[in-house]
């Protein structure tokens, strides 16, 4: 078949019309939630949960970086939340650098001599050290007063992490469960360093009052937190297009070849290792990113964000949501962490069975688990599946080759008219 | 007239006169020479009562401080004769005297004070009391003054400790007392060459008393002068700005020798400033632009100009000034060729101590890899031979402890309840361990992932259910009495037995590991499932009840791993998750597949842990980043682990 017998390429947006519904609803959802919200609409949901939203599609952009690396590439990296946590203190430095540097300058300007530098340097690692014993800005707060400098580092250091871990594990060919064994290593080595008090990032005590903006003191959280709403959007439709762009073209196909079978690809003569170090690591930026979002929003970073347990939460959500679809990655971290959010908010009716009442905020991780379970075993392709009993009702489109295996059987242009 | 009047009514309330103590006594003679400090005392001034007294050479004056120290010494308010009395009741005291203890008789407290000597004086007393208890007939006593020495040894001692040598009978006591001489010795010793014998009589000694009867001697005081002098007793040449010595300290030192101007600190110079400020000006200088050091630093100086302030050193001073001086460490703690004799035996000692304390850390670190093993053995069944991975196995660790835990509420007795247990934890795990085999593992045998994803699954529903039931608290599992205390090897090497209990459990898990897979029929029929379930099944083995029966075997093994793990760990619903990662690097370090390879990922991982400990001995958890850090780098270069499986066995 000579290329003149294809048909005209559509253009991406036709060819992929899910990226477009999801585009729709996500804005959708946002403008819903600007006018229901307390800062610029009718009040109806209040701050904080709009807060919860906006962490929620944080979440849903890191579930789709896990998807891309999980869903099409094959590699289960159980570290994943690291990078995210990474992202979260890259701007944590800065913010809250910059809010201590604030109120330093300000107990300063009252004594009788202009501060110096050194003097200026000094409060503010007093200031945000004290808590662990020290008076003394460890080297990697080096570029902490610098927002452009530390909102590289959101994206230079969870991609610089994965870069050097990835190249490591993948050309020494560490696949399948032995890698995601290394990856939750890895994790929990990060987890496990960042909770030492000399690590530099104040240990288990973490970067705190990551809410408040520096210099925006005036402007009331309600604001706030719906700006940072708006940019997780963003982000997450950003991301959503980008991933759905890399996993249609020829690069998406041979991840996903990689996915199913390694060793042929390689023998079609495919650098397998560099595919999977590119996704590898563009996922871990991503995953950076939407950490750098998610943490101001949520107020505190500290060490037990980046346990090996966060990072399999992630796999549960991919794997709920349904894994291989980018939308399944989404509706996944959605559903799983508000679902979550509503039980062990204590919210949920308990149950009472007569001898025993069961009381959601205990056995919510149960129910979790279980279903986490039967998802695996019964409905491998998770919420996401339910989709296809929609669009499974439509035959699919064929590009014009023929309808059956014989010679003389109808082409799909000629049955259509 | 008054005290006439006292006397005369105690005559007559009193069956038996107070007039009946003996006054001139010598003891109460040389009590009365004393009597201000006595009865004034306080910890500065009491120390020549006290020397009096112990050195007075009279019988009575043992009793005197022995009952001073136990405030049973009370002072005549009138005619100021000490005694010593016990309360009859509230009001009535019953005195002897000291002379020779006789009864003086009952009488009301209002004519007498107690003497209530503070913990101080009463540490002095003790000390001085110790020359008497030495030769005491009561063999406890002459141990409690031996003990006495060893907290606070003095000078005085050893004279009394030499002289109580020749009537000593208890060969256990006279061993002590003769290694205590020997320890004054060098501390107090008369002559150096009986100081230096004494310090070479202990060579290799490895006692904690040795080195710290050492260790003064070597004091230093750092000294600093224009050129080295050629006394006998300078130790090192100190280089300012090293570890030893800071260029700060060294700084300060010229100072304080005054061969320096002080330099001054920022705040000193900061405050100095704003004191002389005029007119929003510093010496001509304007306030505001002093917003740098060396802003600071010019203002300064143009004041120590004008006279202000004092003029300080500026760096390059400072500078010129340490490079002009040595800086050296004199020997204050005895004479030279003390100190020469205690540094060569010191430093043999280190040697044999190093040696020494490198086969301690041997032995915590096969205490731990012993841990990490019996942690892994089940996993290096349920990973390493059947290529399942279960994530759920560090509950099946938990679930065991607590089942140890739930015996012993039922059995008190604690060695019974870990016979029961043991069996028992095997018994629940086994079970679980089936009815996870059948219920979701059977089903993922070819989508190992997915295996991973479900046993996690059930792993946090596990611990969660534990937590629900069992709170989030530690619970107790406590050991036999017989497993408490340690095996001491000398004062540095010494390891509990519950370690040692735990090292030979692994290695009887071993022993277990290695009958079932190579002498039994199940093993047998293990082995050809693994290598071709097909094959194998043709052959009429029954695969799927042969994987059913070892991955319970493997949850089994978990459950006793789980009781010796609680025996020594505390036990909580989250001590599978601290096991989980470790074990499972253990058997993929060991390589897959081989329970020696196993063994030797459990040794290398414990004996790293603990070798990085060293290093770092405060930060166990820098120790378990490190180690991990490790792992991963090296599991680049054999990927396959240690013994990595060759041939067919490898492609299974």
């Amino acid at each position: 078949m000579t290329d003149a017998a294809l048909p005209r390429r559509q253009p991406f947006a036709l060819r992929f019309p899910s990226v477009m519904i999801f585009l729709a609803i996500l804005a959708l959802f946002t403008v819903g939630v600007t006018i229901l919200s307390e800062g610029f609409g009718i009040g109806v949901i209040s701050t904080s949960f709009i807060k919860t939203l906006g962490k929620t599609l944080c979440l849903c952009l890191v579930a789709l970086a896990m998807d891309l690396v999980w869903g099409y590439c094959g590699i289960l990296s159980l570290g994943h939340m690291a990078f995210f946590g990474l992202g979260g203190y890259a701007i944590g430095m800065w913010l809250m650098y910059a809010r201590t540097e604030i109120i330093v300058l300000e107990s300063l300007a009252a004594a009788p001599l202009p501060p110096t530098p050194q003097e200026v340097s000094d409060g503010i690692a007093t200031q945000i050290f004290g808590v662990v014993g020290s008076s003394e800005f460890p080297p990697i707060w080096a570029f902490a007063h610098s927002l452009p400098l530390q909102l590289a580092a959101v994206v230079i250091v969870p991609g610089l992490l994965a870069l050097v871990f990835g190249w490591l594990a993948f050309r020494s060919r560490v696949t399948g469960v032995y890698l995601s064994i290394l990856t939750q290593a890895m994790t929990l080595a990060l987890s496990l360093h960042l909770f030492q008090n000399d690590s530099g990032l104040r240990g288990n005590n973490g970067l705190s009052g990551l809410q408040n903006l520096p210099g925006l003191d005036d402007v009331p959280q309600a604001t706030v937190s719906l700006w940072f709403f708006w940019a997780s959007a963003l982000a997450l439709g950003l991301g959503y297009v980008l991933c759905a762009w890399i996993v249609s073209g020829k690069f998406g196909s041979v991840i996903r070849a990689i996915r199913d079978d390694e060793a042929r690809v390689r023998f079609l003569g495919y650098p397998v290792e560099a595919f999977k170090l590119v996704i590898f690591t563009l996922t871990a930026v991503i995953a950076g990113i939407a950490g750098a979002l998610y943490y101001p929003q949520a107020g505190i970073i500290n060490p037990a964000e980046i346990a090996p347990i966060a990072s399999i939460y992630l796999a549960v959500w991919v794997a709920i949501g349904g894994r291989g679809r980018l939308y399944g990655a989404v509706i996944g971290a959605a559903f799983v962490s508000l679902v979550s959010t509503w039980f062990t908010g204590g919210q949920a009716p308990d149950i009472n069975l007569g001898v025993y009442t069961i009381s959601w905020v205990d056995w919510w991780t149960v129910l979790l688990g279980l279903s986490f379970v039967a998802v695996t075993l019964y409905a491998p392709k998770g919420i996401g599946g339910l989709i296809d009993l929609i669009t499974e009702r439509k035959s699919p489109n064929r590009h014009g080759a023929s309808l059956g295996p014989d010679q003389g059987s109808l082409r799909e242009q000629e049955a259509e008219k | 007239m008054l005290r006439f009047a006292a006397t005369l009514l105690a005559c007559l309330t009193l069956s038996l006169p107070a007039s009946s103590q003996q006054a001139d006594a010598p003891i109460q003679q040389l009590l009365q020479s004393q009597s201000d400090l006595i009865v004034e005392s306080s910890r500065r001034t009491i120390g020549p009562a006290i020397d009096a007294l112990a050195n007075s050479g009279l019988p009575a004056a043992q009793v005197v401080l022995d009952k001073w120290q136990l405030r049973e010494m009370w002072v005549n308010t009138e005619t100021g004769l000490f005694v010593y009395a016990e309360e009859v009741d509230r009001d009535t005291l019953r005195i002897f005297d000291f002379a020779d203890g006789s009864l003086i008789g009952d009488v009301p407290d209002e004519g007498f004070e107690q003497l209530k000597p503070n913990s101080g004086i009463r540490g002095l007393i003790g000390t001085a009391l110790v020359q008497f208890q030495l030769s005491d007939p009561d063999p406890d006593t002459r141990q409690r003054a031996l003990d006495a020495i060893e907290r606070g040894a003095e000078e005085s001692h050893l004279a009394a400790l030499r002289a109580s040598l020749p009537t000593e009978t208890d060969p256990q006591i006279l061993a002590r007392k003769q290694r205590l001489e020997r320890l004054l010795t060098i501390a107090y010793g008369a002559t150096e060459a009986e100081r230096i014998e004494a310090i070479q009589s202990f060579d290799g000694d490895l006692g904690v008393d040795v080195r710290a009867a050492l260790n003064p001697l070597l004091a230093v005081r750092v000294e600093a002068a224009e050129a080295l002098p050629s006394d006998d007793d300078i130790g090192r040449v100190l280089e300012p700005g090293s570890d030893t010595l800071s260029r700060d300290d060294a700084y300060a030192l010229l100072v304080a020798a005054d061969l320096a101007k002080p330099r001054i600190s920022v705040e000193d110079q900061r405050n100095a400033l704003i004191a002389n400020i005029a007119d929003g000006q510093v010496a001509g200088i304007q306030v505001a632009t002093l917003n740098s050091q060396d802003a600071r630093d010019m203002a300064y100086a143009a004041l120590a100009e004008q006279g202000t302030v004092t003029a300080v050193a500026t760096e390059a001073e400072v500078d010129q000034r340490l490079a002009n001086h040595v800086f050296f460490e004199r020997y204050v703690g005895a004479p030279p060729e003390v100190v020469f004799a205690a540094k060569a035996a010191l430093n043999a000692i280190e040697n044999k101590v190093a040696i020494n304390q490198m086969f301690d850390l041997s032995l915590d670190a096969l205490s731990l890899a012993s841990i990490y093993f019996l942690a892994a053995i089940g996993l290096a069944i349920t990973f390493g031979v059947m290529g399942v991975i279960n994530m759920a196995h560090g509950e099946f660790i938990m679930m065991g402890a607590y089942t140890g835990y739930v015996v012993q509420l039922f059995i008190p007795d604690y060695t019974l309840s870990i016979l029961v247990a043991i069996p028992l934890a095997f018994a629940v795990t086994f079970g679980a361990g089936v009815a996870m085999e059948r219920l979701v593992i059977r089903w993922l045998y070819h989508r190992p992932l997915e295996t991973l994803l479900a046993t996690f699954g059930i792993s946090i529903a596990l611990q969660q259910i534990a937590k629900n039931i069992f709170g989030t608290q530690a619970r107790p599992l406590t050991a036999p009495g017989w497993l408490d205390g340690s095996l001491v090897i000398n004062d540095i090497v010494s390891i509990s037995y519950i370690r040692i209990a735990i090292f030979v459990l692994a290695l009887l898990f071993l022993a277990l590991f290695l009958f079932v897979m190579n002498r039994t029929r199940l093993g047998l029929e293990v082995r050809a499932v693994t290598q071709n379930p097909r094959m194998a099944a043709s052959m009429g083995i029954n695969p799927d009840k042969i994987n059913m029966l070892t991955f319970g075997f493997g949850s089994g093994i978990a459950g006793i791993a789980g009781v010796a793990i609680g025996l020594y760990a505390k036990v909580t619903s989250e001590m599978g998750s601290d096991y989980i990662v470790q074990s499972f690097m253990t058997v993929v370090v060991g390589g897959v597949g081989n329970i020696w390879g196993t063994l030797l990922g459990a040794t290398m991982v414990g004996f790293l842990q603990k070798g990085i400990e060293w290093f770092n001995p405060s930060n166990t958890l820098a120790a378990q980043t490190y180690m991990i850090l490790f792992i991963i780098l090296f599991i680049q270069f054999r990927p396959k682990g240690i013994i990595a499986l060759k041939g067919r066995a490898a492609e299974a």
